[in-house]
């Protein structure tokens, strides 16, 4: 039997949906050989996570409650705790950054190995086979492992359980040791506010490390002017200091919907992409055919940025 | 206070490439510092810069035909570095995180920083985590995905922001010592001075095997096997538009148009 313990991601009162991604993919697993689905959701208002998350599949949930926001040392010992009680053959964490600070110990905690930001998990009841991505998305590897592990699952690449499920909900009492908590959180911060709000930009602009130097952007900033479009980027120019944090599409920046994105110069790493792919329209200039981003474009021109640009220029301003 | 800084070598691959087994044919690949760690080796020589830091020490986990890539870290600032290689590395195919961590721990209780720097990722085959898996291991404190970190260390505390998803940064406050993984844009990385490469040149790099550091090639076995590799199907339908650059800016221009947002 395959039981799998998945643990609940959640931020400030929400679950995030990664959690619900989580249920899909642990009933996968299980399901190969009948197994359980345990869910723990640990910290804040656990009671109402817990009805949230019960849905189709889960058989039973843990509440842990325990301080109201995310602590890597009291999901460490409760999860390790319920793993101890429940003897799952897998724990599936998000690979969110809060999954990547807690997920590795405890996997060194239960001499577990552990493989991260997996995109696709199979089962045969005994080898489990994780699909990865390597050097940035180039390609895509298979890593086969007999016995219990630990996995990480990357963000919206199972869809999001739905219905109303029968699961058991027990709160667990964990035994957490205040004495080996080392980090304290003091709060959030949102960042990337300022001049501009991307997100409500009908066209943007949006510019990524094709542009090679900072003097190039003036040429991405007269094409804005031409267009009367809002500029954007992808993260390493934000990573330069070549414009401001609220102008950064993707995970860690901001989610755009705009009619029409034009992705200049952006290979499209799947960070950026989980910012931009619900524009309506999406246009990749770029000189490698086979970028990523091309899988989510609707229209590309593959040639070089600075050949095409200018004449893009000329074409609004001639 | 002494730091600690990991560093690997990465493969790059070129934009076309072949596949051959579980491995990018060798004339596809490049070789580069990884690009997390850059970051975190220029947010340990700016603590040192700043009188914080008393030393900044570099270990990496590789061959000796990295040590070009150690010697850039050198040149920006680090110390002295630490190599570790054996030749029952050799033949590993997967290098997984506890048998990093195992390895990484000794060079690290030897050493016995008050503060490790890892990049928050590598570059290659993008784990992302080895630094929290060390940290557990030695019973540091620690802190994932760190894009800010307070210059106030001598209390024993390392005041953080982590970079949350959705441009939401955590405030958080952590026990030394501890493991940081850095993610990037937390500093500007500067380019090694010609000076820099010159004394690098002279600086300490020691190499180290397996049995020097006290690891058992028994903790280097992994229970994971890569099996496959390939190139993802592209999934693009996307209207590939052909021509001249004046030609496929004016289908572009036409688009934009059509779909009402530039005139």
């Amino acid at each position: 039997m395959t039981d799998v313990l998945a643990v609940a991601d959640h931020r400030r009162g929400e679950l995030r949906d990664v959690s619900y991604e989580s249920i899909t993919a642990g009933r996968q697993l299980a399901d190969e050989t009948g197994g359980d689905l345990h869910i723990a959701v640990i910290s804040g208002t656990v009671d109402d996570f817990a009805d949230k998350l019960n849905r189709d599949g889960v058989d039973a949930i843990h509440t842990v409650s325990h301080g109201e926001e995310f602590n890597h040392d009291v999901y460490s010992q409760a999860i390790t705790q319920l793993y101890d009680e429940l003897a799952p053959q897998y724990v599936l964490t998000p690979n969110s950054v809060n999954g990547l600070d807690y997920a590795p110990a405890i996997a060194n905690e239960l001499d577990l190995p552990v493989v991260t930001d997996t995109i696709d998990l199979d089962n045969d009841g005994e080898t489990l086979v994780a699909t990865r991505e390597m050097y940035g998305g180039k390609v895509e590897t298979t890593t086969e492992l007999e016995g219990d592990a630990v996995i990480t699952i990357r963000g919206a690449e199972w869809p999001a359980a739905e219905g109303t499920g029968d699961a058991t909900i027990e709160a667990f009492d964990a035994d957490i040791d205040e004495d080996a908590i080392g980090s304290t959180v003091n709060g959030f911060e949102e960042v990337g506010g300022g001049d501009v709000d991307i997100s409500e930009a009908d066209l943007l602009v949006s510019v990524g490390r094709g542009i090679e130097e900072e003097e190039n952007l003036d040429l991405i900033r007269d094409l804005a002017d031409a267009l009367g479009a809002t500029l954007s980027s992808s993260r390493p120019i934000v990573d330069n200091g070549w414009l401001p944090k609220n102008r950064q599409v993707g995970q860690s920046g901001k989610v755009v919907t705009p009619d029409v994105y034009i992705a200049i110069g952006i290979s499209g790493a799947v960070q950026h992409v989980a910012g931009m792919k619900g524009s309506d329209t999406i246009v990749a200039i770029n000189t490698d055919p086979n970028a990523p981003i091309m899988d989510i474009a609707d229209y590309a021109i593959v040639d070089d940025l600075f050949d095409v640009v200018p004449e893009l220029i000329d074409e609004f301003d001639g | 206070m002494k730091i600690l800084v990991t560093v690997k070598e990465v493969a790059t691959v070129e934009d076309e490439f072949e596949i051959e087994g579980t491995e990018i044919a060798d004339q596809y690949l490049g070789a580069d510092l990884n690009e997390w760690d850059d970051y975190a080796i220029e947010e340990a020589v700016q603590l040192q810069e700043d009188g914080i830091a008393d030393e900044v020490v570099t270990v990496t986990i590789g061959p000796e035909d990295c040590e070009q890539t150690v010697r850039q870290a050198l040149a920006k600032g680090a110390d002295r570095a630490v190599r570790v290689w054996d030749d029952a590395l050799e033949d590993v195919d997967l290098l997984d995180v506890n048998a990093k961590t195992e390895i990484l721990s000794a060079v690290i209780e030897a050493e016995d920083p008050d503060l490790v720097l890892s990049g928050v990722q590598a570059g290659d085959d993008s784990f992302g985590a080895t630094g929290v898996s060390v940290a557990e291991n030695l019973g540091f404190q620690w802190g994932a995905v760190v894009n800010h970190l307070e210059h106030d260390l001598e209390n024993g505390l390392a005041s953080v922001r982590r970079e949350l998803e959705g441009g939401v940064e955590e405030l958080t406050d952590i026990e030394l010592p501890a493991v940081l993984t850095i993610q990037t844009g937390i500093n500007e990385p500067r380019y090694a001075s010609l000076r820099g490469i010159r004394q690098a040149q002279q600086k300490p790099l020691d190499v180290q095997t397996l049995a020097d550091i006290g690891v058992d090639e028994s903790a280097i076995e992994t229970e994971l096997e890569l099996t496959d590799m390939y190139e993802p199907e592209s999934e693009s339908d996307a209207t590939f538009w052909e021509g001249s650059p004046d030609e496929t800016a004016s289908e572009l221009g036409e688009l934009l148009r059509d779909k009402g947002v530039a005139q």
